[in-house]
């Protein structure tokens, strides 16, 4: 395209985008439609990836199309092995996309749409898509090194020590909470219940034909996996509706969180290949097809939005969950604006499959994008919604009453009309018994989306189908993630308890699998099990815990990446990393502050464990809220001694006391760029 | 007035109607060919077939089990996003 042309086109983009972010941001009174935000995400996200990457490129990182990355240095065709960056991209993007960016969007819309999609677009663009693509060159430019490796090289031994203690943190609060959900969304549904029980003996079916059938095949069995768990979800419906069968498959709330903790420890300790890896294949056939699905849904309805762009509870009364825009709204959406889970993967797997150098500006900072649009679309489902059924479904009992009428007398009085029997018949087309009380953000999700399918494909007879299949999707996936999470969580602890006695790190050796898998699944059940005996919905407490967590991680790798930026020699561009991580520093700490030492009980874990213990409540509620604030507080204690550690560092070296001597693999020359030329 | 020609009958927009329809397929083709080519590596099918290759054997029930013993270490150390 011609130099003038080009530059119409992004001049053009550039106002849709500008006038688009004007749009939902000015908008108030009527409704918008949800194409907006759609286009101000787009155009935002292409000129932020089309200039600022560019920038990042050439600028801060010089990447250098003539270096040899591992994959074609070390290529063993198992581990490393260079490979066409779409697929590379398709591979991080099914890594990355987790059901994170589907609940944080949908929780934080109690603040309205537009705190949380201007966060989505705004820290997408500026923090998460530059943490993952500078993490991901640092670790290609050093033979595929983990983020904890790298913080160990290059900041010293206090980081490579947060960095552990932060991701198995992470890990630990990530699987409580969300198996949290799958516990609200699947509890009294007898429907769900048994989608997802049916998902067992197809992923053994699946498990058999693969293995015995036709070995290696797992395309064509996950179409065959995905038609049979389709069978099942309109099987769930006769189940549902025979008085017999639905008494089998309705679950209490502590009935299904033994079932998740004793499936936790079964995928951890025992080698149940045969049901677990078809089900994790079925699960990303799923994930990739829904999350494709929905993006077509939004763009062929083009929905408009419920909720208005701002709700009164932006002073931090929210009953979703309690605390002021400034730092909740940061904290709640993680996954789709800005992610330190995704340092992990950028540090992981990706790294050894890249061919080229300059691909990773595309798989680095393009994934990250994919993941932000995916964290759009939710917010869309949620705020298709009326906002009265969004805040009875994601209201907890605690606040608004248990009785029907009662719930929705205290929704109204805010302000958003809804009543009883307009819940009663929603819960009756979506196939459930009630809708009221179920936190955790997968069913509000599952009734947006299946508010906007319903609306295209099948009208409203089939909308039951739709928030069960929506309702599966979360949940079949959210189990793959525990099972990894657990085993990631086992292989991590035995890593460390090897350094002890070294028969715990022997990863075959049954003892130390059973020991270390039953301390996992004790530290993560631990956290469900306060989550389903909270009277606030649990989510409440878990959730901004989890956003910590997640966020202090990020710190940490951006405190790594600005390291081996003034160590790279290129200081005075420090600002790229330097200002996602000051942003953050100021959420997380202040989230953290707000979270252990704020009077208010409905924030604050340990005026809560004060108001309860005032009360006579429950001495484990209140051990709860202790064990909250404990491990909040030495989450930022550590992550503040690797702050000043990298600080330290970077004054040394730019003071000149120190060498900057980075850890990167000497360079080799690539052979691929001549191969291409020829 | 007369159509300008580039060859004996064939009006230029014609020929270059054919050349956009030509190369918009291509295009298809390709993407598509990415698109199964990603599925294909997320779904460990290019793992298998890269192993098979390595270790010079066919595709059997056996070559799939010992496949996945020497898989899924390396899998079972990788994290899920959240």
């Amino acid at each position: 395209m011609p130099r003038f042309l080009r530059l119409l086109f992004w001049i053009a983009v550039s106002l849709l985008g500008a006038l688009a972010l004007a749009t939902i941001a000015l908008h108030r009174g009527e409704q918008i439609n949800a194409l907006w935000l759609v286009a101000a995400a787009v155009c935002t996200y292409a000129v932020g990836y089309r200039f600022y990457s560019s920038f990042i490129s050439a600028k801060v990182l010089a990447l250098d199309p003539l270096r040899a990355t591992p994959a074609e240095r070390l290529d063993n065709g198992r581990d490393f092995v260079p490979t066409n960056k779409w697929v590379v991209f398709g591979h991080h993007f099914a890594a990355i996309a987790g059901p994170g960016p589907l609940v944080g969007p949908v929780l934080a819309a109690q603040f309205g749409y537009l705190p949380g999609t201007l966060w989505i677009i705004a820290g997408a663009v500026l923090g998460g898509c530059v943490q993952d693509f500078v993490i991901l060159l640092f670790s290609v430019r050093r033979d595929g090194k983990s983020l904890t490796e790298m913080a160990k090289s290059e900041i010293g031994r206090v980081g490579g020590v947060v960095a552990y203690v932060a991701v198995l943190s992470i890990i630990v609060i990530l699987l409580g909470a969300v198996a949290l959900i799958v516990v609200n969304a699947l509890r009294s549904s007898p429907w769900g219940t048994f989608t997802i029980a049916m998902t067992m003996p197809i992923a053994v079916l699946m498990g058999v034909y693969l293995r015995r059938i036709r070995p290696g095949k797992v395309l064509e069995t996950s179409v065959l996996g995905f038609a049979l768990v389709l069978a099942a979800i309109v099987g769930g419906q006769w189940v549902s509706e025979t008085p017999s069968w639905a008494a089998i498959f309705t679950l209490t709330a502590p009935t299904l969180a033994v079932l998740i903790i004793i499936y936790g420890f079964a995928a951890s300790a025992l080698p149940v290949w045969l049901l677990l890896a078809p089900r994790d294949y079925l699960s990303t056939f799923v994930k990739l097809g829904t999350i494709s699905l929905l993006a077509v849904g939004i763009v062929a309805l083009r929905p408009s939005l419920h909720m208005p762009p701002l709700t009164r509870f932006a002073d931090g009364s929210g009953p979703v969950f309690a605390g002021t825009i400034f730092p909740f709204a940061f904290i709640t959406i993680a996954c789709g604006a800005i992610s330190g889970f995704h340092a992990l993967i950028a540090s992981g797997t990706t790294p050894k499959l890249i061919r080229r150098e300059p691909e990773i500006r595309f798989v680095g900072y393009g994934g990250m994008l994919a993941e932000a649009m995916v964290a759009i679309m939710a917010m869309i489902a949620a705020c298709v919604l009326q906002p009265g059924v969004y805040f009875a479904v994601n209201s907890p009992a605690g606040i608004v009453g248990q009785a029907p009428e009662a719930a929705a007398n205290t929704i109204s009085s805010w302000g958003f009309p809804v009543t009883a029997a307009q819940m009663a018949t929603l819960a009756h087309a979506v196939g459930e018994q009630t809708l009221f009380n179920r936190t955790g953000g997968a069913p509000a999700f599952a009734v947006g989306m299946a508010q906007i399918f319903s609306n295209t494909l099948g009208g409203h007879a089939v909308m039951a189908l739709w928030y069960h299949f929506a309702i599966m999707f979360e949940a079949l996936f959210i189990l793959t993630i525990i099972d990894a999470g657990t085993r990631v969580g086992r292989f991590m602890l035995q890593d460390a308890l090897g350094h002890i006695w070294k028969p715990l790190g022997r990863t075959s050796w049954y003892p130390s699998i059973l020991f270390t898998s039953a301390v996992i699944v004790a530290a993560w059940g631990n956290f469900l099990w306060q989550g389903i005996k909270d009277p606030l919905g649990g989510i409440n407490s878990l959730w901004p815990l989890f956003g910590i967590c997640n966020q202090l991680l990020a710190t940490v790798a951006l405190c790594v990446a600005t390291t081996i930026i003034i160590k790279m020699g290129r200081a005075r561009y420090l600002f790229v990393t330097l200002v996602p991580l000051c942003w953050l520093v100021a959420v997380t700490f202040t989230a953290s502050w707000h979270k252990v030492l704020d009077p208010n009980p409905r924030v604050g874990f340990l005026s809560h464990a004060r108001q309860l213990a005032a009360a006579g409540a429950n001495p484990r509620l209140i051990l709860n809220d202790r064990l909250d604030a404990a491990v909040t507080g030495v989450l930022v204690v550590m992550v503040a001694m690797i702050l000043i550690e990298s600080t330290l560092e970077c004054l040394r070296i730019i003071s000149g006391s120190k060498s900057a001597a980075t850890k990167e693999v000497p360079f080799v020359m690539t052979r691929l760029a001549v191969e291409e030329q020829a | 007035m007369t159509p300008r020609t580039c060859s004996a009958d064939t009006p230029v927009r014609e020929k270059l109607e054919a050349r956009v329809t030509k190369a918009i397929f291509a295009a298809i083709v390709r993407s598509f060919a990415v698109l199964v080519e990603a599925l294909r590596e997320i779904f460990d099918e290019s793992a298998y077939e890269r192993f098979l290759i390595r270790s010079r054997l066919q595709s059997s029930p056996d070559a799939y089990a010992i496949f996945r013993r020497e898989n899924e270490q390396a899998k079972l150390r990788r994290p899920r996003c959240c």
